[in-house]
Protein backbone atom coordinates (compact mmCIF):
# COMPACT_ATOMS: atom_id res chain seq x y z
CA UNK A 1 0.00 0.00 0.00
CA UNK A 2 2.49 2.30 1.08
CA UNK A 3 4.40 1.74 -2.16
CA UNK A 4 1.27 2.26 -4.27
CA UNK A 5 0.88 5.73 -2.60
CA UNK A 6 4.30 6.38 -3.22
CA UNK A 7 4.57 6.03 -6.34
CA UNK A 8 1.62 7.71 -7.32
CA UNK A 9 3.05 11.19 -5.78
CA UNK A 10 6.19 10.53 -8.34
CA UNK A 11 4.36 10.66 -10.60
CA UNK A 12 3.19 14.17 -10.92
CA UNK A 13 2.06 14.80 -14.57
CA UNK A 14 0.04 11.92 -15.31
CA UNK A 15 -0.02 11.16 -19.47
CA UNK A 16 -3.63 11.92 -20.06
CA UNK A 17 -3.12 15.24 -18.48
CA UNK A 18 -1.22 16.60 -20.91
CA UNK A 19 -2.53 18.25 -23.22
CA UNK A 20 -2.60 16.50 -27.04
CA UNK A 21 0.29 17.98 -28.98
CA UNK A 22 -0.75 19.67 -32.27
CA UNK A 23 1.21 17.10 -34.28
CA UNK A 24 2.84 19.30 -36.27
CA UNK A 25 6.22 18.20 -34.48
CA UNK A 26 8.74 16.71 -37.29
CA UNK A 27 12.34 14.65 -36.89
CA UNK A 28 15.03 13.71 -39.75
CA UNK A 29 13.60 11.53 -42.19
CA UNK A 30 16.38 9.89 -41.58
CA UNK A 31 16.05 8.87 -38.03
CA UNK A 32 13.20 7.07 -38.83
CA UNK A 33 14.77 5.16 -41.66
CA UNK A 34 17.30 4.02 -39.89
CA UNK A 35 14.82 2.81 -37.06
CA UNK A 36 12.87 0.93 -39.86
CA UNK A 37 15.81 -0.59 -40.85
CA UNK A 38 16.32 -2.18 -37.48
CA UNK A 39 12.65 -2.89 -37.40
CA UNK A 40 12.75 -4.73 -40.08
CA UNK A 41 16.05 -6.41 -39.37
CA UNK A 42 14.85 -7.10 -36.08
CA UNK A 43 11.97 -9.22 -37.32
CA UNK A 44 13.36 -10.79 -40.51
CA UNK A 45 15.89 -12.54 -38.01
CA UNK A 46 12.87 -13.62 -36.16
CA UNK A 47 11.05 -14.98 -38.94
CA UNK A 48 11.30 -18.27 -41.72
CA UNK A 49 9.44 -16.84 -44.66
CA UNK A 50 8.67 -13.66 -46.62
CA UNK A 51 5.38 -14.25 -45.43
CA UNK A 52 5.63 -14.58 -42.21
CA UNK A 53 7.68 -11.05 -42.38
CA UNK A 54 5.44 -9.50 -43.28
CA UNK A 55 2.78 -10.32 -40.64
CA UNK A 56 5.58 -9.23 -38.01
CA UNK A 57 5.83 -6.03 -40.03
CA UNK A 58 1.95 -5.76 -40.46
CA UNK A 59 1.36 -6.01 -36.16
CA UNK A 60 3.44 -3.15 -35.66
CA UNK A 61 1.86 -1.03 -38.36
CA UNK A 62 -0.81 -2.36 -36.28
CA UNK A 63 0.41 -0.91 -33.32
CA UNK A 64 0.90 2.10 -34.88
CA UNK A 65 -2.46 2.48 -36.07
CA UNK A 66 -4.63 1.88 -33.37
CA UNK A 67 -2.87 4.51 -31.60
CA UNK A 68 -2.59 7.15 -34.22
CA UNK A 69 -5.99 6.97 -35.19
CA UNK A 70 -6.61 7.83 -31.40
CA UNK A 71 -4.81 11.31 -31.85
CA UNK A 72 -6.33 12.19 -35.17
CA UNK A 73 -9.63 11.38 -34.11
CA UNK A 74 -9.66 14.52 -31.15
CA UNK A 75 -7.72 16.60 -33.08
CA UNK A 76 -8.70 16.54 -36.45
CA UNK A 77 -12.25 15.63 -36.36
CA UNK A 78 -12.94 16.38 -33.35
CA UNK A 79 -14.21 13.00 -31.94
CA UNK A 80 -17.12 13.06 -34.91
CA UNK A 81 -16.95 8.89 -36.50
CA UNK A 82 -16.92 8.39 -40.15
CA UNK A 83 -20.53 6.20 -40.25
CA UNK A 84 -19.96 5.30 -44.39
CA UNK A 85 -17.49 3.08 -46.01
CA UNK A 86 -16.38 5.30 -48.82
CA UNK A 87 -16.32 8.36 -46.14
CA UNK A 88 -13.61 6.10 -44.04
CA UNK A 89 -11.42 5.09 -47.01
CA UNK A 90 -10.81 8.88 -47.78
CA UNK A 91 -10.04 9.63 -44.38
CA UNK A 92 -7.34 6.98 -44.91
CA UNK A 93 -5.83 7.96 -47.66
CA UNK A 94 -6.12 11.90 -47.28
CA UNK A 95 -5.94 12.67 -43.30
CA UNK A 96 -3.92 9.38 -41.89
CA UNK A 97 -1.74 9.28 -44.98
CA UNK A 98 -0.83 13.27 -44.78
CA UNK A 99 -0.21 12.97 -40.81
CA UNK A 100 1.89 9.63 -41.35
CA UNK A 101 4.03 10.53 -44.30
CA UNK A 102 3.65 13.87 -45.56
CA UNK A 103 1.41 13.68 -48.29
CA UNK A 104 -1.92 11.61 -49.47
CA UNK A 105 -2.31 8.21 -51.11
CA UNK A 106 -1.68 8.79 -54.65
CA UNK A 107 -4.91 6.79 -55.43
CA UNK A 108 -7.89 5.01 -54.14
CA UNK A 109 -9.86 2.26 -56.16
CA UNK A 110 -12.59 -0.10 -56.39
CA UNK A 111 -12.27 -3.20 -57.51
CA UNK A 112 -14.05 -4.10 -60.64
CA UNK A 113 -15.56 -7.38 -59.92
CA UNK A 114 -15.50 -7.57 -55.96
CA UNK A 115 -17.76 -4.81 -54.42
CA UNK A 116 -15.91 -5.35 -50.93
CA UNK A 117 -12.65 -4.82 -52.12
CA UNK A 118 -11.02 -2.10 -52.06
CA UNK A 119 -7.43 -0.54 -53.47
CA UNK A 120 -5.34 1.89 -51.88
CA UNK A 121 -2.48 3.01 -53.93
CA UNK A 122 0.88 4.70 -53.59
CA UNK A 123 3.63 5.45 -56.53
CA UNK A 124 6.38 5.27 -53.82
CA UNK A 125 6.25 4.17 -50.51
CA UNK A 126 7.88 6.60 -48.13
CA UNK A 127 8.79 3.52 -45.77
CA UNK A 128 10.24 1.91 -49.28
CA UNK A 129 12.84 4.47 -50.45
CA UNK A 130 15.81 3.27 -48.74
CA UNK A 131 14.99 -0.41 -48.71
CA UNK A 132 16.65 -2.45 -51.07
CA UNK A 133 15.01 -5.42 -51.53
CA UNK A 134 17.42 -8.27 -52.25
CA UNK A 135 16.52 -11.13 -55.56
CA UNK A 136 16.15 -14.13 -53.62
CA UNK A 137 13.05 -12.01 -51.80
CA UNK A 138 11.29 -10.68 -54.45
CA UNK A 139 7.74 -10.26 -53.26
CA UNK A 140 9.03 -9.08 -49.66
CA UNK A 141 7.42 -5.04 -49.46
CA UNK A 142 8.19 -3.50 -46.55
CA UNK A 143 5.32 -1.29 -46.64
CA UNK A 144 3.35 -4.29 -44.98
CA UNK A 145 3.84 -2.17 -41.98
CA UNK A 146 2.00 0.62 -43.73
CA UNK A 147 -0.61 -1.91 -44.43
CA UNK A 148 -1.12 -3.16 -40.55
CA UNK A 149 -1.64 0.78 -40.27
CA UNK A 150 -4.56 0.84 -42.86
CA UNK A 151 -6.27 -2.30 -41.02
CA UNK A 152 -5.57 -1.18 -37.53
CA UNK A 153 -7.27 2.41 -38.82
CA UNK A 154 -10.22 0.75 -40.37
CA UNK A 155 -10.92 -2.24 -37.96
CA UNK A 156 -10.91 0.67 -35.33
CA UNK A 157 -13.48 2.67 -37.10
CA UNK A 158 -15.86 -0.76 -37.23
CA UNK A 159 -15.11 -1.70 -40.41
CA UNK A 160 -13.34 -5.07 -39.84
CA UNK A 161 -11.13 -5.83 -42.89
CA UNK A 162 -7.88 -7.46 -43.88
CA UNK A 163 -5.09 -5.56 -45.47
CA UNK A 164 -2.38 -7.10 -47.92
CA UNK A 165 0.37 -5.62 -49.68
CA UNK A 166 1.22 -6.02 -53.35
CA UNK A 167 3.83 -5.02 -55.78
CA UNK A 168 1.62 -3.22 -58.45
CA UNK A 169 1.89 0.52 -59.48
CA UNK A 170 3.80 0.77 -57.11
CA UNK A 171 2.82 -0.39 -53.90
CA UNK A 172 -1.20 -1.36 -54.01
CA UNK A 173 -2.98 -2.18 -50.38
CA UNK A 174 -6.11 -4.31 -51.31
CA UNK A 175 -8.42 -4.20 -48.33
CA UNK A 176 -10.62 -6.78 -48.36
CA UNK A 177 -14.08 -5.82 -45.98
CA UNK A 178 -16.00 -7.93 -44.07
CA UNK A 179 -19.54 -9.05 -45.44
CA UNK A 180 -21.32 -7.43 -42.67
CA UNK A 181 -19.44 -3.78 -43.75
CA UNK A 182 -21.32 -4.54 -46.82
CA UNK A 183 -24.73 -5.17 -45.02
CA UNK A 184 -24.40 -2.09 -43.06
CA UNK A 185 -23.58 0.17 -45.82
CA UNK A 186 -26.48 -1.06 -48.04
CA UNK A 187 -29.36 -0.82 -45.02
CA UNK A 188 -27.67 3.03 -44.53
CA UNK A 189 -28.55 3.66 -47.91
CA UNK A 190 -32.33 2.81 -48.34
CA UNK A 191 -32.67 5.19 -45.32
CA UNK B 1 21.75 20.55 -73.43
CA UNK B 2 19.74 18.70 -71.13
CA UNK B 3 20.46 19.61 -67.69
CA UNK B 4 21.56 17.07 -64.97
CA UNK B 5 19.33 15.35 -63.30
CA UNK B 6 18.85 16.61 -59.32
CA UNK B 7 20.33 14.35 -57.03
CA UNK B 8 17.97 12.41 -54.65
CA UNK B 9 18.25 14.04 -51.94
CA UNK B 10 16.97 14.00 -48.51
CA UNK B 11 18.30 17.12 -47.32
CA UNK B 12 15.49 18.78 -45.08
CA UNK B 13 13.38 15.71 -45.58
CA UNK B 14 11.20 15.23 -42.67
CA UNK B 15 9.04 12.74 -40.79
CA UNK B 16 6.08 13.03 -38.34
CA UNK B 17 7.60 12.82 -35.14
CA UNK B 18 4.56 11.16 -33.38
CA UNK B 19 4.46 8.05 -35.62
CA UNK B 20 8.58 8.19 -35.24
CA UNK B 21 7.19 7.37 -31.44
CA UNK B 22 4.58 5.21 -32.17
CA UNK B 23 6.87 3.20 -34.08
CA UNK B 24 9.44 3.08 -31.83
CA UNK B 25 7.00 2.26 -28.83
CA UNK B 26 5.58 -0.52 -31.31
CA UNK B 27 9.30 -1.92 -31.36
CA UNK B 28 9.74 -1.56 -27.77
CA UNK B 29 6.40 -3.65 -26.90
CA UNK B 30 6.94 -6.06 -29.28
CA UNK B 31 10.78 -6.66 -27.47
CA UNK B 32 8.73 -6.61 -24.08
CA UNK B 33 6.62 -9.54 -25.65
CA UNK B 34 9.60 -11.41 -27.14
CA UNK B 35 12.51 -11.34 -23.71
CA UNK B 36 12.09 -12.12 -20.19
CA UNK B 37 12.88 -9.29 -18.84
CA UNK B 38 13.38 -5.84 -18.88
CA UNK B 39 17.30 -5.90 -18.89
CA UNK B 40 17.28 -7.87 -22.14
CA UNK B 41 15.19 -5.27 -23.02
CA UNK B 42 17.77 -3.37 -22.79
CA UNK B 43 20.56 -4.84 -24.19
CA UNK B 44 18.84 -4.92 -27.26
CA UNK B 45 17.67 -1.73 -27.41
CA UNK B 46 21.55 -0.26 -26.90
CA UNK B 47 22.52 -3.39 -29.77
CA UNK B 48 19.85 -1.65 -32.13
CA UNK B 49 20.96 1.86 -31.39
CA UNK B 50 24.35 0.88 -31.68
CA UNK B 51 23.90 -0.08 -35.13
CA UNK B 52 22.01 2.77 -35.97
CA UNK B 53 24.57 4.78 -34.60
CA UNK B 54 27.21 2.98 -36.94
CA UNK B 55 25.91 3.76 -39.64
CA UNK B 56 23.94 7.25 -39.24
CA UNK B 57 27.43 9.11 -37.96
CA UNK B 58 27.94 8.83 -41.82
CA UNK B 59 24.96 10.36 -42.51
CA UNK B 60 25.96 12.89 -40.49
CA UNK B 61 29.33 13.77 -41.41
CA UNK B 62 28.28 13.56 -45.05
CA UNK B 63 25.85 16.55 -44.65
CA UNK B 64 27.16 18.42 -41.85
CA UNK B 65 30.56 20.46 -42.44
CA UNK B 66 31.98 19.60 -39.32
CA UNK B 67 36.35 19.49 -39.27
CA UNK B 68 38.18 17.12 -36.48
CA UNK B 69 37.25 17.75 -32.52
CA UNK B 70 40.26 19.02 -30.68
CA UNK B 71 38.91 17.60 -27.54
CA UNK B 72 36.08 15.75 -25.69
CA UNK B 73 34.61 19.20 -24.85
CA UNK B 74 34.11 20.16 -28.36
CA UNK B 75 32.82 16.80 -29.46
CA UNK B 76 30.25 16.94 -26.92
CA UNK B 77 29.06 20.67 -28.34
CA UNK B 78 28.75 19.00 -31.53
CA UNK B 79 26.48 15.94 -30.65
CA UNK B 80 24.09 18.07 -28.49
CA UNK B 81 24.40 21.08 -30.89
CA UNK B 82 24.46 18.88 -33.98
CA UNK B 83 23.73 15.49 -33.40
CA UNK B 84 20.78 15.52 -31.55
CA UNK B 85 19.59 18.62 -33.73
CA UNK B 86 20.69 16.92 -37.14
CA UNK B 87 18.06 13.84 -36.31
CA UNK B 88 15.56 14.75 -33.70
CA UNK B 89 15.31 18.16 -33.55
CA UNK B 90 16.39 18.71 -30.29
CA UNK B 91 19.11 20.53 -28.11
CA UNK B 92 20.02 18.75 -25.34
CA UNK B 93 22.21 20.78 -22.55
CA UNK B 94 25.71 20.08 -21.80
CA UNK B 95 26.52 20.42 -17.71
CA UNK B 96 27.84 18.27 -15.23
CA UNK B 97 31.85 18.03 -16.46
CA UNK B 98 33.64 15.75 -14.26
CA UNK B 99 36.69 17.32 -12.94
CA UNK B 100 39.15 15.61 -15.22
CA UNK B 101 36.74 16.66 -18.15
CA UNK B 102 36.38 13.20 -19.23
CA UNK B 103 32.55 12.40 -18.17
CA UNK B 104 29.45 15.13 -18.77
CA UNK B 105 25.87 14.75 -19.21
CA UNK B 106 23.37 15.78 -21.58
CA UNK B 107 20.19 16.64 -20.63
CA UNK B 108 17.01 16.55 -22.65
CA UNK B 109 13.74 18.57 -21.85
CA UNK B 110 12.03 16.73 -24.08
CA UNK B 111 11.96 13.73 -25.31
CA UNK B 112 10.79 12.96 -28.68
CA UNK B 113 10.65 9.05 -28.24
CA UNK B 114 8.35 9.58 -25.42
CA UNK B 115 5.67 11.19 -26.29
CA UNK B 116 2.16 9.31 -25.68
CA UNK B 117 4.54 6.97 -23.27
CA UNK B 118 3.73 5.93 -19.59
CA UNK B 119 5.94 2.89 -18.28
CA UNK B 120 3.72 0.39 -16.59
CA UNK B 121 4.63 0.11 -12.89
CA UNK B 122 5.94 -3.60 -13.73
CA UNK B 123 8.80 -2.82 -15.93
CA UNK B 124 10.30 0.01 -13.45
CA UNK B 125 13.99 -1.27 -14.95
CA UNK B 126 12.62 -0.90 -18.53
CA UNK B 127 15.05 2.01 -19.95
CA UNK B 128 12.71 2.71 -22.21
CA UNK B 129 15.02 5.11 -24.71
CA UNK B 130 18.08 2.90 -24.22
CA UNK B 131 18.50 2.80 -27.80
CA UNK B 132 19.71 6.61 -27.64
CA UNK B 133 22.43 5.24 -25.37
CA UNK B 134 23.70 2.61 -28.38
CA UNK B 135 23.29 5.01 -31.19
CA UNK B 136 25.89 7.27 -29.31
CA UNK B 137 28.03 4.49 -28.19
CA UNK B 138 28.03 3.28 -32.31
CA UNK B 139 28.68 6.58 -33.78
CA UNK B 140 31.46 7.72 -31.45
CA UNK B 141 33.14 4.63 -32.07
CA UNK B 142 33.34 4.98 -35.37
CA UNK B 143 34.99 8.20 -35.07
CA UNK B 144 37.65 6.13 -32.78
CA UNK B 145 36.23 6.94 -29.61
CA UNK B 146 34.79 4.41 -27.09
CA UNK B 147 32.16 5.53 -24.81
CA UNK B 148 30.35 4.23 -21.92
CA UNK B 149 26.96 5.87 -22.28
CA UNK B 150 23.96 5.16 -19.79
CA UNK B 151 20.79 6.87 -18.10
CA UNK B 152 21.03 8.46 -15.12
CA UNK B 153 17.84 10.23 -14.75
CA UNK B 154 14.31 9.64 -16.57
CA UNK B 155 11.77 11.71 -16.57
CA UNK B 156 9.31 8.86 -17.45
CA UNK B 157 10.43 6.74 -14.33
CA UNK B 158 9.27 10.33 -12.52
CA UNK B 159 13.02 12.12 -12.26
CA UNK B 160 12.87 15.88 -12.81
CA UNK B 161 15.03 15.52 -15.52
CA UNK B 162 16.24 13.28 -18.64
CA UNK B 163 19.94 12.93 -18.27
CA UNK B 164 22.30 10.61 -20.29
CA UNK B 165 25.32 10.49 -18.98
CA UNK B 166 28.68 10.34 -21.22
CA UNK B 167 31.57 8.32 -20.13
CA UNK B 168 35.47 8.77 -21.94
CA UNK B 169 37.06 5.33 -22.35
CA UNK B 170 39.96 5.74 -24.47
CA UNK B 171 40.74 6.95 -27.86
CA UNK B 172 40.72 3.87 -30.17
CA UNK B 173 43.72 3.22 -32.56
CA UNK B 174 42.73 3.12 -36.40
CA UNK B 175 43.02 -0.40 -37.16
CA UNK B 176 45.36 0.29 -40.23
CA UNK B 177 45.16 -3.02 -42.84
CA UNK B 178 48.32 -4.56 -42.61
CA UNK B 179 51.37 -3.31 -44.42
CA UNK B 180 50.61 0.24 -44.24
CA UNK B 181 52.28 2.25 -42.09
Amino acid sequence: MESKSASIQRKSTNILEKPLSKGRGEINLSTFAFLFSELVQYCQNRSSSVVDLQQKLASLGHHVGTRILDALYLRERGSKRELRLLQALIFVKTTVWKSCFGREADKLELSNDDEKTYYIIENESLVNKFIFVPKDKGSLNCAAFSGGIIEAVLNGLNFPCNVTVHWHKGTTYMIKFEESVLMREKSLESR
Amino acid sequence: MSRQTPRVSVEGRKFSSEVFALTYGALVAQLLKDYENDDDVNKQLDKMGYSMGVRMIEDFLARNNIGRCHDFRDTADIIAKNGFKTFLGITPNVTNWSTDGKEFSLILDNNPLTEFVELPENHSSLSFSNILCGALRGALEMVQMEVEVWFVQDSLKGDDTTEIRLKFIKKLEDALPDGED
